[in-house]
């Protein structure tokens, strides 16, 4: 399945990403990583949950209030069902280990210059080619 | 009740910016990954962008702040160690984003517009973090 290449917008995108990673740290002192702040929402004991709460509402809303206004957002899963299923099992587990994901580790990791973010991008970067393109050109393919 | 109103307000512009980028679009994610195939070099803008708006930002807050606005401190990661951990974990991660199309900071805002079958991709999502801090809590599980 063929995509447009979007630069204007993918830019436009990447930098509002990198500048919600600043406002989250200007404001909250915190990293805008969703692999923690996912871990956060998902341990009961935490008192001081409630903004990582705000921030996944707000990450959600979004979409939906400029879809209101008439914005479309191109979207379509190659994948569904139990392989999904599975490429989420394996994406949960991953990203605790490695204690973080793009977000964490790509973004707010490289910008803090973190080696272990360089190491961790780098790797799961390189094992996500290799996987797309043993599933697409791999045997048989 | 800032910090709260400070976290929404951040959590808007990463859904935006993730949604207009196209991270939340798992064929758009895929096909960068397929240099070899359909390949769609997009999100190397929307790495680049955010990644060049972050370290700005990031310089600026650090060098003027010793503090957050909300907060007594500062919230930065400790860890230094390069471990198995960290790369076998990322390693894997990368292989269920291969999979999938998917990654967390994706798949959240793809809630809003997709949430079909993103809310699948979550659920599984979720399972496998709650596994992999059960099978890390092990070891200390056998030793108390």
């Amino acid at each position: 399945m063929m995509t447009e290449f979007t630069p204007v917008a993918s830019l436009l995108g990447g930098v509002l990403i990198g500048f919600a990673a600043v406002v989250l740290m200007a404001f909250n002192g915190r990293i805008a990583g969703m692999t923690a702040i996912l871990g956060g929402v998902l341990e009961p004991r935490n008192p001081d949950g409630f903004w990582r709460l705000a921030f996944l509402a707000g990450a959600i809303a979004a979409p939906l209030i400029t879809g209101g206004f008439g914005a479309e957002f191109g979207f379509a899963a190659p994948t569904t069902g139990i392989v999904l299923a599975v490429g989420g099992i394996i994406v949960g587990v991953g990203v605790t280990f490695g204690s973080g994901c793009t977000s964490g580790h790509g973004v707010c990791g490289l910008a803090r210059m973190s080696p272990r973010s360089l190491v961790a991008t780098l790797t799961f970067m390189a094992t996500t080619v290799a996987t797309v393109t043993l599933i697409r050109h791999g045997i048989g393919g | 009740m800032n910090r709260i109103v400070s976290a929404l307000f951040a959590g808007l512009i990463f859904g935006l910016g993730i949604a207009i980028s196209g991270m939340a679009n798992p064929a758009k994610v895929l096909n960068f990954f397929d240099p070899f195939g359909t390949w769609d070099p997009s999100l190397a803008l929307v790495m680049g962008g955010a990644l060049v708006t972050a370290t700005i930002g990031y310089r600026i807050i650090f060098g003027r702040r010793a503090a957050p606005v909300f907060d007594s401190r500062f919230h930065l990661p400790t860890a230094r160690v390069i471990d198995a951990k960290l790369v076998g974990g990322s390693a894997l991660f990368g292989v269920g984003w291969g999979i999938s199309g998917f990654c967390p900071g994706g798949a959240i805002p793809a809630l809003g517009f997709a949430p079909w079958p993103t809310a699948l991709f979550l659920v599984a999502m979720g399972a496998g973090m709650l596994l992999a801090r059960w099978l890390q809590a092990m070891p200390t599980r056998q030793t108390a």
